[in-house]
């Protein structure tokens, strides 16, 4: 087990610049997610860490070491690759043992740390198949098995749940938590799915093209999004956005004006920013609530789905042309095309400035 | 579970009625099969099948290639006679056996060098560099030259007299006098073995090129964060996995290894030393004359390489899928 510290990373392929300035650390034992839409640059970010691809600028640490120029095996990393990349002409126990062996590890060890490993894993019934005839959670299982034989003092994980279809994703996953529990090693996960960021992840770190977007607890990034990015990235169905207009503002609470809310009071400090300026207004779809419309401040329901357990209702927005997402349990007694009026939560709307930073809560309103 | 009788019987009919094997659609493919098939199976026991047997009937023969009409059946005359106190036939032939020897001694070399130097052209190639295109096409410049014309080529460039490699050597300082490489039976043999494997490297490295490019390439990232030196994973990873196409690219260059003629023809015609098994019953066929003794060198030119397509398919079954 170790921690791992990054400090001002960078890497530049020819001319394009993959990882700009990356600070974060991640704590001995925990299990950090690495989560953002595809070519924001995780994938690259994990390899950097692994030594699959070597670091422009900055430093890498494991533990105390800077490993900057340390070769993978050197690192004591163990990685699961997305494609589990076994080795296709080798059994289950050949393959969790290949690394070990090599490495000129005594045999009673070697079958001691593979046995153990499989107990684990539950891979004790399939230790003399070949990969082609495992299935697909099979195979996974195996290549996490191998990356966990050689006791690594990290774990990486790259996308590694996405080959498999959704419901033994949702069960691998579930077997990855429980793992990083009982095994209480650190982790360095990638996926660009945010549920498995926020299921898996003791601190996920949000990455936008090449950059950390936000680095904080699934906890804070659902409920305090640092940017409007992090807001529409987190959550699923994703937050509502509608622009707003900043009425008048204080370090204590602001007046803003949305369009088809009409005027809101809400417990923002808007320091620094003038009235009449234009912001965006976030809302997570279960802190909206629908009431019969009156006046001007409606909307038309452009789509009602039924999930069973709950109701998302598609509102057509005023401004934009994403429809709005409501929320709430089932039954709904709303219909397509009735025209309704949108009630937000006020302690839980988000208050976005022009360049999509969060506007923070006044701190007299935060105590109350 | 109890089924009544009357019940149970026709299902246990109808699946034999319904079954695959009976159906019209079994019937049409089956139908197709045949139609595609004939026209190969007619040319073959054309060209080939029919060929063979005449070689197989001449061998018991003493049929002249100046008069093949009147030919006697001789029985095995050819192959072993007993005759006033003393063995005859081509099984006592030690010039036979020499070209035996001969042959699987070229075979077994050439093919292991091809191989060899197969694989390290084809890892070559494998690897990023600038202009790999250009070197993969010029690779295969050997290849696509006629044998005739490579073979005619490496013999004046092996000339003792005027040959340009004697000229290097001794230029260099390596030897003192011109070396008669395809006349001295000390050099020949290995003079012709150096010469097709520069011709046949290139068909070996493509096949051993493709079966590269097919490899998964996350292995050989899992084998980096494994710590596994590039050496062993080449041994224990990348060759296994290229194993079947190298066991296909073996057998296609031991057939024709086996039964080789041109190159060594045309650098030592018909030198004993490098004499094979073709080069004999050409002799025997067409320069003696003797279409009997000449068909029966080629038949057992023919078992002996049937038993060594089949030893090696036998051995190689599994890599190879055969058995699946």
């Amino acid at each position: 087990m170790a921690s791992v510290t990054l400090e001002k990373i960078n890497k530049v392929f020819g001319s394009t610049h993959i990882i700009k300035d990356v600070d974060l650390s991640v704590g001995e034992g925990e299990f950090v997610v690495f989560v953002g839409p595809s070519g924001c640059g995780k994938s690259t970010l994990l390899r950097l860490i692994a030594g699959l691809e070597s670091i422009t600028g900055g430093e890498l640490r494991i533990g105390e070491q800077v490993v900057n120029d340390l070769p993978p095996r050197e690192r004591g990393v163990g990685m699961v690759f997305q494609s589990y990349a076994l080795y296709p002409h080798m059994t289950v126990y050949e393959n969790m043992a290949f690394g070990l062996k090599l490495a000129k590890t005594a045999k009673e060890t070697i079958e001691e740390r593979v046995m153990a490993t499989a107990r684990i894993l539950q891979l004790e019934e399939l230790l003399h198949r070949k990969p082609k005839e495992l299935s697909g959670g099979q195979r996974q299982r195996v290549a996490m098995g191998r990356a966990m034989a050689r006791e690594p003092r990290i774990l990486l994980f790259d996308e590694p749940l996405s080959n498999l279809d959704a419901s033994l994703r949702v069960q691998m996953r579930n077997e990855i938590a429980r793992l990083h529990h009982r095994l209480g090693s650190t982790m360095v996960y990638v996926t660009h799915d945010q549920v498995e960021a926020m299921t898996l992840a003791d601190k996920i770190v949000v990455l936008r093209d090449g950059r950390v977007e936000q680095v904080g607890s699934p906890h804070t990034l659902y409920q305090q999004p640092a940017t409007k990015f992090v807001a529409g990235f987190i959550g699923s169905p994703t937050m509502n956005f509608m622009p707003a207009e900043l009425i008048d503002g204080s370090a204590e609470g602001c007046r803003v004006r949305a369009p088809g809310l009409g005027e809101l009071a809400l417990p923002q400090s808007t320091d620094g920013q003038r009235s009449g300026a234009g912001l965006t207004l976030g809302v997570r779809p279960e802190h909206l609530r629908l009431a019969e419309a009156e006046g001007d401040n409606s909307f038309e329901i452009a789509n009602v789905e039924y999930l069973g357990n709950e109701v998302y209702v598609y509102l057509e927005p005023k401004a934009g042309d994403t429809l709005l997402i409501h929320r709430s349990e089932a039954p709904s007694r709303w219909k397509i095309g009735q025209r309704v009026a949108l009630v937000p939560d006020l302690d839980h709307v988000h208050l976005f400035d022009g360049d999509d930073k969060a506007l923070a809560i006044a701190k007299q309103s935060q105590a109350a | 579970m109890s089924i009544p009788a009357t019940e149970g019987a026709p299902q246990a009919v109808r699946p034999r009625q319904a079954g695959y094997r009976g159906t019209k659609v079994r019937r049409q493919r089956v139908r197709a099969a045949w139609t595609f098939l004939t026209p190969m199976l007619f040319a073959l026991a054309l060209v080939a099948g029919w060929p063979l047997l005449r070689t197989f009937y001449f061998s018991f023969t003493d049929a002249s290639l100046s008069d093949t009409t009147s030919a006697l059946f001789i029985g095995f005359e050819n192959y072993l006679v007993y005759d006033d106190g003393a063995w005859y036939g081509l099984l006592t032939d030690p010039i036979w056996w020499r070209s035996v020897w001969n042959t699987l001694f070229f075979s077994v070399v050439s093919v292991s060098l091809e191989v060899v130097f197969g694989i390290i052209v084809a890892l070559l190639l494998n690897a990023e560099f600038k202009g790999r295109m250009l070197v993969r096409a010029a690779v295969l410049i050997p290849w696509a030259i006629p044998t005739i014309v490579s073979a005619k080529m490496w013999a004046w460039m092996l000339n003792d007299q005027f040959g340009i490699i004697n000229h290097l050597l001794m230029a260099l300082g390596i030897i003192d006098s011109p070396i008669p490489w395809t006349a001295s039976a000390t050099y020949s043999m290995w003079a012709v073995i150096m010469v097709d494997v520069w011709k046949t490297i290139p068909f070996v490295a493509l096949l051993v090129l493709a079966a590269l490019q097919m490899l998964p390439k996350d292995c050989y990232e899992a084998a980096e964060v494994d710590g596994i030196h590039p050496v062993k994973v080449f041994f224990r990873v990348t060759l296994p996995l290229i194993t079947p196409a190298l066991l296909v690219a073996v057998i296609f260059r031991l057939l024709d290894a086996l039964r080789v003629f041109d190159v060594i023809y045309v650098l030592t015609s018909n030198s004993t030393s490098t004499m094979t098994m073709s080069i004999y019953a050409r002799q025997q066929l067409v320069e003696f004359q003797d279409v009997g003794y000449g068909s029966a060198a080629s038949t057992l030119l023919f078992l002996i390489i049937a038993l060594v397509t089949v030893l090696y398919l036998y051995l190689g079954r599994r890599q190879l899928g055969v058995d699946q």
